[in-house]
């Protein structure tokens, strides 16, 4: 095997200025579509007092799921000991802070009053599930921050395992705690399920390690380095495990909501009643985010790179839509207050409610993943994030 | 008809979160001439007029809120009422309804009337529904800035200089009593302050209620909703419910409100 060697991206470069204008780009449009919706308040969204998280809670809590599985491969390689991911422990320690500051800003700028981010960061109410969210993330930062430098400061490497333990422990927290942020809505049957923190847990495996693909693939493409087959296997595979393992709780999910009493009626509008939640599931989550990808990446495409990153998106893309049946799914079925009857009002009791995603809102949602991208920019061509090198002869620890 | 009422000084020592909960309800809520001697109310309706009996005006700007009231409503459904009546009653009190941008589903509504039917027998009948001061409030709960309150007199509601807007506590009311403000509002009424990108809820008309009056859905409602102190064993609630029952909307949720119903 050969050494290890990691090199900074040629900043002054095409390349390098070409992706950070356009992510760039779809930050600051980002920004401009919060300050819009924030200068005129939310009516100009199509979120209303039924569908109160609307798409950005999308983009946001998929970019904060993400962020802790972007996180595994570098887990894998400090508390597993697997040297294979070694190379790239550094990577997904930094997109993992990328992808969770990504989905703070959106969402920070979608709440009614985000000039109160002090009040925010200095009056806990301890209580509440999204006061230790906050912890939790803020320490997630501190946390890769630190196992970050022990990684990349030389006669700290020997505490990068102990860093690397601390952060893998808070990252399956974290998730879980972002998990429980439905799991406290008692009255909303969709979000009623033991099951939904693990399996937001799994979700973050799947989405982390798809998005920490693609911009793998990415920079190795548009640097010119060496990416060889070695790496880009083990971690196709692993996805589709992940893939199948979301497909599997997802299964079991529906199936234990169908048995009970109480929950049926909301599985069944989403999986058969729900229109556009119904087809969002069907199509965009199963079909093209599960079972294509599957394909894509087991069958004999599995070593097309092209093909890999096409499963990466469409995960991703089947990641958006999972959350959005059941963010927004969840909210738009009514609540009973009286269980059993027939009930109507003028604040939209007992029907199903309505929203249609405004342009700002996805815009927003766009930014925060902008961000993402931009950070990640800036950051390989700051520090020494990328191995000038993954061709298999570095890679694999096998090879002579 | 006025009814003299006791202006007993309460000296209780409160418990500590009592007391800060009352140093917040003191720091943002306006408090009109307090301790009022007396109180009108509209002939007929029979209120706190027991000579024990706790009343409004125990609860002076010194006092704040005191957690020896709970104050709650009943909601007498069997009657023949306009409940609308109530609705525009808040609505004027709060000065709801002044949105200029906001599509319907975004306007604020406090109170409104629901339409209950069992389609099985197609039996229907329909009652008013607003905040119901839950004593194990789910928005508290959930509240990440301590914003959703609930004062020591179990009155539950949004102080708008701490809320963030996150909308939490609307995903997690189970009666959908909350609406947040989705655009710029001028025209307020002095009592209720609303702000762009808050949430906000009924909130008892506790500016009327430490000011010694009742809720204005209440005096609206032509008796049918009864306003009291349900810690009180001799206030009319209290007696009324002892004697006749009252149903709590979702009591399965067991989150104890402070509105009950007849009739439901
Ligand atoms: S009804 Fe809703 S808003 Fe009112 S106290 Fe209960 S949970 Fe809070
Ligand atoms: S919207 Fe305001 S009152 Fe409601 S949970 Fe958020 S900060 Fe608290």
């Amino acid at each position: 095997m050969k050494k290890l060697h990691f090199l900074e991206v040629e900043g002054n470069s095409k390349g390098f200025y070409a992706f950070f204008a356009l992510f760039g780009l779809i930050s600051l449009i980002g920004m401009l579509a919060a300050y819009y919706m924030e200068h005129n308040g939310h009516w100009v969204t199509g979120m209303n007092n039924q569908i109160v998280w609307g798409t950005p809670h999308v983009f946001a809590i998929f970019l904060i799921v993400a962020a802790s599985g972007a996180l595994n491969v570098a887990s894998i390689s400090s508390v597993f000991a697997k040297t294979a991911y070694k190379p790239l422990a550094r990577l997904s320690g930094m997109l993992a802070m990328a992808l969770l500051s990504g989905g703070l800003v959106v969402l920070l700028l979608d709440l009614g009053r985000p000039d109160r981010l002090i009040v925010a960061m200095t009056k806990f109410n301890f209580v509440s599930i999204f006061t230790w969210n906050i912890l939790l993330y803020t320490g997630f930062m501190g946390i890769v921050g630190v196992y970050l430098w022990t990684m990349m400061d030389r006669p700290y490497n020997n505490l990068t395992k102990k860093a690397g333990m601390a952060a893998f422990i808070w990252r399956l927290i974290l998730t879980t705690g972002t998990g429980s942020i439905f799991g406290f809505l008692i009255a909303r049957e969709a979000y009623d399920s033991a099951l939904l923190a693990p399996m937001f847990i799994i979700m973050s495996f799947s989405f982390g390690l798809a998005f920490f693909l693609l911009v793998l693939m990415g920079s190795y493409k548009y640097t010119q380095r060496d990416l060889g087959d070695y790496i880009v296997n083990r971690l196709k595979n692993l996805l589709g495990v992940f893939v199948a393992a979301v497909f599997y709780f997802v299964v079991v999910y529906h199936l234990t909501n169908l048995y009970s009493a109480d929950h049926r009626d909301i599985t069944l509008f989403i999986l058969t009643g729900g229109g556009l939640y119904t087809f969002l599931f069907w199509v965009v989550q199963i079909a093209l985010g599960s079972l294509l990808p599957l394909v894509l990446l087991y069958g004999p495409t599995g070593k097309n790179r092209t093909m890999i990153g096409l499963a990466c998106a469409l995960i991703i893309l089947g990641g958006f839509a999972q959350l959005y049946v059941i963010i927004i799914g969840g909210q738009a079925y009514p609540m009973h207050l009286f269980p059993g009857m027939e009930v109507t009002s003028s604040f939209y009791d007992g029907v199903v409610a309505s929203y249609t995603p405004s342009l700002p809102e996805f815009l927003l949602g766009m930014g925060g993943v902008g961000i993402t991208l931009l950070l990640v920019t800036v950051a390989v061509a700051a520090m020494k994030f990328l191995p000038a090198s993954l061709a298999d002869e570095v890679a694999n620890p096998h090879s002579k | 008809m006025t009814i003299n009422i006791d202006n007993k000084n309460n000296d209780e020592t409160t418990t500590d979160s009592a007391s800060k909960e009352m140093e917040s309800s003191r720091r943002n809520f306006i408090f009109g001439s307090v301790a009022a001697a007396g109180l009108t109310v509209a002939p007929g309706i029979m209120l706190y007029q027991t000579a024990n009996a706790r009343s409004l005006s125990d609860f002076s700007l010194k006092e704040g809120a005191s957690s020896k009231v709970r104050w709650g409503m009943l909601v007498d459904t069997t009657k023949e009422v306009d409940w609308n009546k109530c609705v525009d009653a808040c609505n004027k009190e709060h000065g709801l309804g002044n949105e200029t941008n906001s599509r319907d589903e975004q306007k604020t509504q406090y109170i409104r009337v629901v339409e209950v039917k069992n389609k099985g027998t197609g039996y229907s009948m329909s009652l008013p529904v607003m905040c119901q001061h839950c004593e194990s409030a789910p928005c508290v709960d959930v509240c990440p800035t301590g914003a959703s309150m609930k004062r020591a007199d179990g009155i539950v509601l949004v102080d708008r200089h701490r809320c963030i807007g996150c909308r939490y506590c609307m995903m997690a009311c189970p009666y959908k009593a909350r609406s947040f403000v989705h655009e710029v509002l001028t025209d307020q009424t002095e009592n209720t302050p609303r702000g762009k990108g808050c949430v906000e809820s009924c909130n008892m008309c506790v500016n009327r209620i430490d000011n010694g009056q009742e809720p204005a859905c209440v005096e609206a409602s032509d008796g049918a909703i009864i306003f009291g102190d349900l810690n009180d064993s001799e206030s009319s609630i209290s007696k009324i419910l002892a004697k006749h029952g009252g149903k709590q909307i979702r009591a399965d949720l067991k989150l104890n409100p402070g509105v009950f119903y007849q009739g439901i």
